[in-house]
C-alpha cells in the first residue's frame, strides 16, 4: 500500500530540493540535479564515494600485491616462456647473422665464413659453459644436437692451437701475456694494471686498436672481461685464448693491413709472416670433430630456431614441428600430446560424471535430513579433507594393487582366480577411482548447498498436484538442483583436468594426465618452453570450456551456496 | 461422535498426531465437514492446525484415528492420489516453469491431452484474471499475482477439496483484504469444499462458513463466525477472537441460564452461565468492549451498572477507545462509536458504565 501524498515529488513548499528545482525551472533549462552547495549532485556523490573506494582498495592491497608477485607474475613469465627463444641468438649471435645469407633449401653445408662465426660463438659459449644449454634446447627439435654441441665444445679449444704455435714460434714474445695487454689495452689501464694484484682494474681497450685489429680487439675484450670476472685473474698474467690468436691471424690477413702503436715491430713482423702460416679450414675442423656438422639438417635447425620468438613449443605441444619446409606432423612414434590431451579430457569427464552419480544421492540425503544429523554426516563428507592427499592416494594403492585388499578379498571369496588377479592400479581405472574419491567432496558441497535451499514445499506442491515421486523428482526437484550440478561439475572438472599427484602415483603409464607430462618437462627434461606451451594450451582449454559452459548453461545458473 | 457421519465430505475421527512419541501435537481431533463448506482452522502457532491440514493432504500420517474423504479412509493413500488441491504459504510455484507450465503440470501428470490442457489452463487463468500472464515466470510476478496463480494451479484440475495454508500471509493488508473476498467468492461459485488455515482472526471471521479454533492440539470451539464472537464457549476463544474484557470472580448463585458472580473487589454482577462448574467455582467473566455503554441516555432497559474511572481516552477516528479502571482492574477497555451526540470522556473522570447480563459471559477460569 503506498501513500500517495508523501512521495518526494508531491512535496510542495520550501524544501531544499524544491528550491533547486524551482531555480532550474526558472532558468528555463532542466540541467543536472544540484546538491545544496550548488555543485552537480553526481560530482558530490562521486567525491563522497571516493574515500570509501580508496579505503576498500587499501584493504585489498596486501592480498593484491601478494597475488601479483607470487602468482600472476610467475604464471605470466611461465606462459611467456612458451614462445621465448632468445637462447639461440644470444649464444650464437655471429652464426645466426651469418646464416641469414645461407639458403636452407640448397642441401649444402654453409660456407667457411659461417663456420668461422660458429667457431667464435662456440668458443665463447664453451668458455662460458653455455653451449650445453643451447645443445639441449636444439635437441628438442633435432635429436643428437645435444651431444654434437657437447663434443664440439670440448674440441673447440684446440681448433686455434695451430695459430698459437705459429705466433709463439715466430716470436716468443707472443707467449708473454703482457705483450697482448700492451698491444690491446689503453695506456692508462696498462699503467694501473702493471704490478696490481689480480684481477686488477677493469680492462680498457686502446682507443684506436679496433681500427687496426677489429676482431682481435673484440675478442680480447671478451677474454679480458671473462677472466677478470669469472676467474679473478689479470689479463697481464694470463695467456689469451687460442681464439684470440686465430682472430689476430685473421686480422693480419686482411687486405691492406697497417698498424701503428705499441709493439709495432712485433705486430708488423707477424703480419709479414702470417701469410706463411698454415691456413686451416674451420669447416674441416668442425666436421672432423663431429661429422654431423656436415649435415645441412643441423644448420637448417639452427636457422629455423634463430628468431627470438618461436611457435615451436606450441607446435611441439600439438605433435607438430617447425621444419625449414614449414609445419609438419611429428613422426607417429613421437605423437604423444594429442593422445594425452584427449585422455586428460576424457578421464576428467568420466571423473566428473562419476562424482555426479555418487554425490547426488548423498547430497540429497544430507539436504533432506534434520539439521543435526545432516551436520554430523557432513563431517564424514569433509573428513577426507583432513587427511593428507598423499595418504589417501597411497591408501588406494594398498586397496587396488594386485596383492591388495580388494584382490585378496575376491580371491578369498573365490570370485577371482589367484592366477588372474584384477589389474586395478597403474592404469586409467585406478586413476579414475582414486580421483573420484578425492574430488567427491567438491561435488557434494555445492550440490548440498543448492539442495538445502530448495524449499520442501515445492515437492509437496508437486505431489498435491498429482505427480508421482519420480515425476516430482524429475520435473520439479532435479531442474532446481541443476545449478548445484553445474557448480560441482565445473569445480571437479577444472580441478581434475590439472590434477597431478594422484595420477602420478596410481596412474602408471596409461592413467597419467597432461599435467604429469608438464611436471616432467619442468623438473626432469627441463624443457620449460614446452611445459609452458602445454600449460598455456591447458589453460586455454579450460577457458574455452568455461566459455562454452557459460553459453550453454549460463554461469548465472551456477550456485555454490544459497 | 459416531465413527462415520452421514453426509460428511471430510471427516476426522479421533485423530491424534505425535512427532516424537512423547507429546501429542494433535489430541483427539473430531471434525466433520459437509460438501461445499468453507472451514477455517484458526489458532496460534503450534496449536496443531497446520499439522491437521498436512494430515489431510497426506504429507503427515496420523498416529492414531482415521481421516475419511467422501466416506473413504485415506490414511494409506499417498498424497498424489488424493486429488486434493493445495495452496501453500509461499505459493510454491515452480520457479523453472512459466505460469502456464505451472498450471499445465497437474494436467500433464493426469495425462490430459494437449488441447484440453490448454483450454483448462486458459480458463483457470481467466478465472483469476491473469489471462495475459501465461508466459511469465513466477519470479516476474508480484506477490498478489503469484497468489492468484497458486490459487489457479490448485483449482485447475478441478479438485473437490482445496486446502489453503495461510495463503495470504505474505501479502500487504489492502491486497490481503481484496484476496480474501476473491477466494471466498471463487470457492462459493465453484462449490468446492475448502479448508483454510490461518492465524489471522479477521481473515477467519470474514471468509468462513465455520471456524474451528485450535489451541493445545484440540478444537476449542467449532462454530460460525458470529457465534464464535458473540457466544464464546471458553475463555481462550473469548480472548483469542476479537478484543475482550475479563473480570475474575467467584460464582455465588446459578439461576438456569444466568448466574451471579462476586467479583474480586466484592461487587456482584449478573452473567450468562456459559462454562462454569457451579456455585463456588472460580470464573472469568467476558464482556466485549463495544457492548459496554457509559452514556446513561443510551443505556438499555435492565443493564447492570458499575462504577469506573477513566484512565485514558484515545480518539481513533471512527471510534473512541477508552481505558477504565473497573473492579480494581486497569485494563478494562470500552469502544464507542463516534456519533455526533457522543460524550468525550476526560482523564480522571468518575463515571458509571453498564452492560446487559446477556452480553456478559461467565467462562472457565
Amino acid at each position: 500500500m503506498t501513500d500517495r501524498t508523501t512521495g518526494p515529488d508531491q512535496m510542495t513548499g520550501a524544501t531544499p530540493d524544491n528550491g533547486m528545482r524551482n531555480a532550474n525551472r526558472a532558468n528555463g533549462k532542466p540541467g543536472p540535479m544540484l546538491s545544496a552547495d550548488g555543485t552537480p549532485l553526481k560530482r558530490s556523490l562521486r567525491r563522497a564515494q571516493r574515500r570509501q573506494k580508496i579505503r576498500a582498495l587499501m584493504l585489498i592491497a596486501p592480498l593484491l600485491i601478494f597475488v601479483l608477485l607470487t602468482f600472476i607474475a610467475p604464471i605470466a613469465d611461465m606462459l611467456f616462456r612458451s614462445v621465448q627463444n632468445q637462447i639461440v641468438s644470444d649464444t650464437l649471435p655471429r652464426t645466426v647473422a651469418s646464416l641469414e645469407r645461407w639458403d636452407g633449401q640448397s642441401g649444402e653445408v654453409p660456407d667457411e665464413q659461417t663456420f668461422r662465426a660458429l667457431y667464435l660463438d662456440m668458443f665463447i659459449a664453451a668458455e662460458r659453459k653455455e653451449h650445453t644449454r643451447l645443445g639441449s634446447r636444439l635437441n628438442y627439435e633435432l635429436t643428437g644436437v645435444s651431444s654434437l654441441f657437447r663434443r664440439t665444445g670440448r674440441d673447440v679449444d684446440d681448433f686455434g692451437e695451430v695459430y698459437e704455435d705459429a705466433f709463439n714460434d715466430l716470436d716468443p714474445k707472443w707467449e708473454d701475456p703482457t705483450t697482448w695487454a700492451r698491444i690491446l689495452g689503453s695506456a692508462d689501464w696498462v699503467g694501473e694494471a702493471e704490478g696490481a694484484e689480480a684481477p686488477g682494474p677493469d680492462f680498457e681497450l686502446r682507443d684506436d686498436v679496433a681500427s687496426y685489429l677489429p676482431l682481435t680487439a673484440e675478442l680480447y675484450g671478451i677474454f679480458a672481461e671473462f677472466i677478470q670476472t669469472e676467474d679473478g685473474d689479470s689479463p697481464m698474467e694470463e695467456e689469451p685464448w687460442t681464439l684470440v690468436y686465430t682472430a689476430l691471424y685473421w686480422d693480419l690477413q686482411r687486405q691492406g693491413f697497417a698498424y701503428s702503436g705499441p709493439e709495432a715491430d712485433l705486430v708488423r713482423a707477424a703480419a709479414q709472416a702470417a701469410s706463411g702460416f698454415e691456413n686451416v679450414s674451420l669447416k674441416a675442423l668442425f666436421i672432423d670433430s663431429d661429422k654431423d656438422w656436415g649435415d645441412p639438417e643441423v644448420w637448417a635447425t639452427i636457422k629455423t630456431y634463430a628468431p627470438e620468438y618461436t611457435p615451436g613449443y606450441f607446435l611441439n605441444a600439438v605433435d607438430r614441428q617447425l621444419t625449414p619446409d614449414g609445419v609438419e606432423k611429428r613422426p607417429a612414434n613421437e605423437q604423444i600430446y594429442g593422445i594425452l590431451f584427449q585422455r586428460t579430457i576424457f578421464m576428467s569427464l568420466t571423473i566428473t560424471i562419476s562424482c555426479i552419480l555418487l554425490g547426488y544421492p548423498v547430497a540429497y540425503i544430507l539436504a533432506n535430513l534434520p539439521m543435526r544429523t545432516a551436520n554430523l554426516l557432513m563431517i564424514l563428507v569433509l573428513l577426507p579433507f583432513w587427511t593428507s592427499l598423499l595418504v589417501r592416494t597411497s591408501a588406494w594403492k594398498v586397496m587396488l594393487q594386485q596383492q591388495g585388499v580388494i584382490n585378496d578379498t575376491l580371491v578369498w571369496l573365490g570370485l577371482v582366480d589367484d592366477a588372474s588377479r584384477l589389474v586395478m592400479i597403474n592404469n586409467q581405472f585406478g586413476t579414475i577411482v582414486a580421483m573420484t574419491h578425492i574430488l567427491l567432496p567438491f561435488m557434494i558441497l555445492p550440490l548440498y548447498s543448492v539442495m538445502a535451499t530448495i524449499p520442501p514445499s515445492y515437492v509437496r506442491a508437486s505431489k498435491s498436484l498429482g505427480a508421482t515421486n519420480w515425476t516430482t523428482f524429475w520435473r520439479v526437484y532435479f531442474p532446481q538442483s541443476v545449478p548445484g550440478i553445474g557448480a560441482g561439475s565445473i569445480l571437479v572438472f577444472i580441478l581434475s583436468i590439472g590434477y597431478y599427484i594422484t595420477p602420478e602415483i596410481v596412474g602408471g603409464t596409461t592413467g597419467t594426465f597432461i599435467s604429469n607430462r608438464i611436471a616432467y618437462h619442468i623438473s626432469s627434461s627441463l624443457n620449460w618452453g614446452l611445459a609452458a606451451a602445454l600449460g598455456s594450451i591447458l589453460l586455454a582449454v579450460v577457458l574455452i570450456l568455461y566459455y562454452l559452459y557459460d553459453r550453454i548453461v549460463g554461469i548465472d545458473n551456477v550456485k555454490l551456496g544459497g | 461422535m459416531s465413527d462415520t457421519t452421514e453426509g460428511a465430505f471430510v471427516e476426522f475421527s479421533r485423530v491424534q498426531k505425535s512427532y516424537d512419541g512423547e507429546t501429542l501435537v494433535v489430541k483427539d481431533l473430531n471434525l466433520t465437514m459437509p460438501k461445499g463448506e468453507f472451514l477455517t482452522m484458526l489458532g496460534p502457532s503450534g496449536s496443531g492446525k497446520t499439522t491437521c491440514l498436512m494430515m489431510l493432504a497426506g504429507f503427515e500420517t496420523a498416529t492414531h484415528g482415521e481421516i475419511l474423504l467422501d466416506g473413504k479412509p485415506i490414511n494409506n493413500i499417498p498424497p498424489h492420489k488424493r486429488g486434493i488441491g493445495m495452496v501453500f504459504q509461499n505459493y510454491a510455484l515452480f520457479p523453472h516453469m512459466t505460469v502456464a507450465e505451472n498450471l499445465s503440470f497437474p494436467l500433464e501428470v493426469r495425462k490430459i491431452g494437449k488441447s484440453d490442457r490448454e483450454a483448462k489452463v486458459k480458463r483457470a487463468l481467466d478465472m483469476v484474471q491473469m489471462g495475459a500472464f501465461g508466459g511469465r515466470r513466477p519470479a516476474q510476478l508480484s506477490g498478489g499475482q503469484q497468489q492468484r496463480i497458486a490459487l489457479a494451479r490448485a483449482l485447475v484440475f478441478e479438485p473437490e477439496l482445496v486446502l489453503m495454508d495461510e495463503p495470504l500471509g505474505a501479502l500487504d493488508k489492502q491486497l490481503r483484504e481484496h484476496m480474501q473476498f476473491e477466494i471466498t467468492n471463487l470457492a462459493h461459485s465453484l462449490g468446492i469444499t475448502t479448508v483454510y488455515v490461518t492465524h489471522d482472526q479477521t481473515e477467519a471471521l470474514t471468509m468462513s462458513d465455520r471456524v474451528a479454533v485450535f489451541d493445545d492440539g484440540r478444537i476449542q470451539q467449532l462454530a460460525p463466525p458470529d457465534q464464535l464472537y458473540e457466544a464464546p464457549q471458553n475463555s481462550f476463544v473469548a480472548q483469542f477472537i476479537g478484543e475482550n474484557n475479563t473480570l475474575t470472580g467467584t460464582v455465588t448463585e446459578v439461576n438456569g441460564e444466568f448466574c451471579k458472580v462476586k467479583l474480586d473487589d466484592g461487587e456482584v454482577i449478573d452473567a450468562k452461565a456459559v462454562n462454569i462448574d457451579g456455585v463456588g467455582s472460580k470464573t472469568q467473566v467476558s464482556i466485549r468492549p463495544e457492548r459496554v455503554e457509559y452514556n446513561s441516555e443510551r443505556m438499555a432497559e435492565g443493564v447492570h451498572t458499575i462504577k469506573a474511572e477513566v484512565l485514558e481516552f484515545i480518539y481513533m477516528g471512527d471510534i473512541f477507545r477508552t481505558r477504565l479502571r473497573v473492579a480494581g482492574k486497569d485494563d478494562f477497555v470500552i469502544k464507542t462509536r463516534n456519533a455526533p451526540d457522543q460524550v468525550r470522556l476526560k482523564r480522571g473522570q468518575q463515571i458509571e458504565i453498564g452492560w446487559l447480563p446477556s452480553d456478559c459471559h461467565a467462562l472457565d477460569a
